[in-house]
């Protein structure tokens, strides 16, 4: 091909394309739709199956379509969502809800009792493998006595229940679309938007839902952008490609208060950093190695250096209404001298050598906490082999227990029994990661699910809080913020702890 | 046989060692589409939810079971769904396909159209300052990664001139070719930039080789210009070395350029790949290193047969 180029040609080429960049950029500049959201993220959602699920990335897009029963608002209080009302039984065994007449799925169809039947028993049913199940364990039978009222009959009392069933992971299905098979293939919830198209890990185009009972919509429609780099984001806010972005990277979202048009909402999330020890291994099985361990730790080093001081150090309760103050925990000031004396004590005068494994950008902190964690733990002799892994191998080497110490981001709940029943009690789901389980902790769950006094569940989860700290199997580090950032010209957006963007429902834009 | 038919033979025993590989290589990596779609969530599953998504999947079964089922799918045209997009493999890969072609095309022609003249100019200026400019440039193209360009490129933009394409999204050429060009122009360059460099040096050096040749003595010295000389006489006899190198670019540019793809948000092959491995879409991440190497497989013939229309001496497929 080259044979035959001469000069000219070349010089025509180069102007020619220099041409297109100049006419690309002015028609990339152009104003688009003012009604419309142009939104983006990095991560997009992976499926469309609201029960099964559980990703955040896929959460977030599915808030926006389907409602559960209820919803936590940003106070992470239990406000309607498909129910206007619900009360519980004196007894607790039994919780009655009473549904919105004026809720309807997108197709026109209202949302009757029978639907939130259906979508409970599909939730309940092993074979639609609903991780969510597990925390539905007390429902012994669903009924509905007449067309807005479904009352579900619980085994025991389980006051945790109503903030388990304020999750996207309960949402309710129409029931003709779980006869059909097709939850998962088509979205068609009775939320604020529409899913019109979806091309994965590229973008979704929504349009907002006129029938919604939750209210009047302020914008026309949401399109969504998957742009993999934050750094593309924040340059396509800056140049007003788009109105709206979710934020993953602490660094990133820094920078937008730079920017004179941008604002950034930061919101204390429940999601919790920690280093996890394994108390199945030698020798973080000794007590005072682990406490020896927690010591060591520098909370608010590790928050400032790993996460630009973008966060705040905590105990394991994270939620608002239950955290207690983290500087009266065990060892939450660090104590090298103590931490050295518990490691004598033990027998590891000399130290010891363990890995930690951490999951390539999962959270975008994860190496740069390991490496603080690293250099601290060297004070007391302990040396770490840092071992970085792809998302899937590290989920599957911590979900096996096979790991020394993994540096980690746990979800949170709005509610202390439903957050940590899988970890710290006999009979949870994941004691086979946590390895570590004693009476008293068991025990403090278990009265914790029963009370229904709002002081005194405070005060045994404050028990709970106080012993587990002392015990050390993990180590609690820092809850970090979510970051949305969004143009002057949006208004109305209320961020929650949960990280939803159900408040999207309620913005408009300026023009 | 000629050459091609059997060029053409060993394709199909490629493909399967291929597919092996793949299929092999994928499932022994730990972590599963399970854990993929759930997380750590996946540890709250019991054994009969497990075996319900297993079978969902089509993970229930032994690994033989599974590649035999798959290669049967593969002979009658079907490479199996994609969990992620519910939808036909080679549908999906078609539809990412025109993207990476013309990235692969374009950055071609911008490594083309830069590398070439350059080599050509530091040749005819050996030694002297000039060539020594070309040659730090060329340097420097190829050790800077092309993430770093990129980003620096969206950054002086957007925080420079207040622009930047329209990023997340692909018009294709004939619907909108200014927008198109818009949103491909910026990649095209970023690919390009490395590749120039290596164009630039590879044509250089093989430029020096030919201009020190008798032939183009005796060309000089029959009082053909300068120009004709280079342009005419050496130059295709330098080509062959750049043949080589672009066939082999660009068999890896239509396997997708995964972070030029990443930062510019362009739904190409690349990000098709690691997406669906990072969610262990089996017959997505099989599909898509089956197509990539076939693709590779028939540039590199052309690029053999590109030889012999370069260089009449070249006979392809006598005496090895």
């Amino acid at each position: 091909m080259g044979r035959n180029f001469s000069a000219k040609q070349v010089s025509g080429l180069v102007s020619g394309l220099a041409l297109a960049v100049a006419l690309g950029a002015a028609v990339a500049a152009g104003p688009a739709s003012a009604a419309t959201l142009r939104m983006a993220w990095s991560q997009d959602a992976t499926g469309l199956d609201p029960h099964k699920q559980t990703a955040f990335s896929s959460i977030r897009l599915l808030e926006l379509i389907y409602e559960p029963l209820v919803r936590l608002d940003k106070d992470l209080q239990i406000v309607p969502a498909v129910a206007s009302s619900w009360e519980f039984s004196a007894d607790g065994t039994q919780l009655t809800f009473k549904l919105n007449p004026n809720a309807k799925f997108q197709d026109g169809k209202p949302v009757t009792p029978a639907d939130v039947k259906a979508s409970f028993e599909r939730i309940l049913d092993e074979k639609t493998a609903a991780a969510a199940r597990a925390n539905f364990g007390s429902i012994a039978s669903i009924e509905t006595p007449d067309q807005t009222t479904v009352t579900f009959k619980l085994s025991r009392p389980d006051v945790p229940l109503l903030t388990a069933m304020a999750s996207i992971n309960a949402a309710i299905v129409p029931a003709a679309e779980i006869t059909a098979g097709s939850v998962g293939t088509k979205a068609l919830g009775s939320g604020p938007f529409k899913l019109e198209k979806w091309d994965p890990n590229s973008k979704e185009v929504l349009t907002a839902n006129k029938d919604w009972a939750g209210g009047k919509i302020g914008v026309d429609g949401i399109d969504i952008s998957v742009l993999p780099d934050e750094t593309a984001i924040l340059a396509s806010l800056r140049t007003k490609q788009i109105d709206f972005a979710l934020l993953n990277d602490p660094l990133v979202a820094t920078l937008v208060p730079k920017e004179t048009n941008l604002i950034l909402n930061r919101t204390p999330v429940l999601a919790y950093h920690v280093l996890q020890l394994n108390p199945a291994r030698k020798p973080m099985d000794n007590l005072a190695v682990r406490q020896a361990i927690s010591c060591a730790i520098d909370r608010q080093d590790v928050l400032d250096t790993a996460s630009v001081g973008e966060g705040k150090v905590t105990g394991p309760l994270t939620m608002p209404g239950y955290t207690t103050d983290a500087s009266t925990l065990f060892c939450y000031k660090r104590d090298v001298e103590k931490a050295k004396k518990l490691m004598a004590d033990a027998g590891f005068a000399d130290g010891f050598s363990a890995t930690v494994i951490a999951a390539n950008g999962e959270p975008a902190t994860a190496a740069a906490e390991a490496q603080v964690i690293q250099s601290q733990l060297a004070e007391i002799g302990v040396k770490l082999d840092i071992k970085m892994m792809e998302l899937n191998v590290y989920v599957d080497a911590w979900l096996k227990g096979d790991f020394d110490m993994a540096v980690a981001l746990n979800g949170g709940r709005a509610d202390p029994y439903s957050m940590y029943n899988r970890y710290w009690t006999k009979a949870g789901n994941l004691q086979k990661v946590a390895n570590y389980i004693d009476d008293t902790l068991d025990s403090l769950m278990q009265k914790g699910r029963e009370e229904t006094d709002p002081a005194k569940r405070k005060a045994i989860f404050a028990d709970f809080e106080k012993h587990l700290v002392e015990v050390s199997p993990w180590v609690w580090l820092y809850t970090s913020y979510s970051y949305t950032a969004q143009q002057k010209t949006v208004q109305g957006f209320v961020p929650t702890p949960e990280g939803s963007l159900f408040g999207l429902s309620s913005v408009s834009i300026q023009q | 046989m000629s050459y091609l038919t059997r060029r053409l033979l060993t394709f199909p025993l490629v493909m399967l060692g291929v597919s092996i590989l793949v299929f092999v290589t994928i499932r022994m990596v730990p972590g599963d589409a399970i854990t993929a779609m759930l997380g750590t969530e996946a540890g709250l599953l019991t054994p009969a939810q497990r075996d319900a998504l297993a079978g969902y999947f089509g993970i229930d079964q032994p690994i033989l079971v599974q590649y035999w089922r798959w290669l049967a799918g593969v002979f009658q045209g079907d490479l199996g769904i994609s969990v992620t997009y519910g939808r036909p493999v080679l549908g999906v890969i078609l539809e990412r396909f025109p993207l990476t072609l013309q990235l692969a095309l374009m950055s071609m022609c911008v490594a083309l159209l830069v590398g070439l003249p350059a080599g050509v100019f530091a040749a005819t200026r050996n030694e002297k300052m000039s060539d020594l400019g070309v040659r730090i440039f060329a340097m420097i193209g190829q050790s800077t990664p092309n993430f770093v360009v990129g980003l620096l490129i969206i950054y002086a933009l957007s925080a420079g001139f207040g622009i930047l394409p329209v990023m997340g999204e692909f018009t294709p050429f004939f619907e909108d070719p200014l927008r198109n060009l818009g949103q491909m122009i910026l990649p095209a360059i970023t690919l390009g930039f490395a590749f120039a460099a290596s164009v630039t040096r590879i044509s250089r050096s093989a430029m020096l080789d030919v201009l020190s040749d008798d032939y183009v003595r005796t060309a000089r010295s029959k009082g053909a210009s300068k120009r004709s000389v280079i342009w005419r006489h050496a130059l295709p006899n330098a080509l062959i070395p750049v043949v080589t190198l672009s066939g082999v670019e660009f068999g890896y540019l239509l396997g997708g350029a995964v972070l030029v793809e990443q930062i510019y948000a362009l739904p190409g092959l690349g990000r098709l790949v690691l997406d669906a491995i990072l969610q262990r879409d089996y017959a997505l991440v099989q599909g898509c290193v089956l197509f990539i190497a076939f693709n590779f497989m028939v540039v590199n013939l052309l690029v053999d047969l590109a030889y012999a229309a370069l260089d009449p001496r070249i006979r392809l497929g006598e005496g090895g």
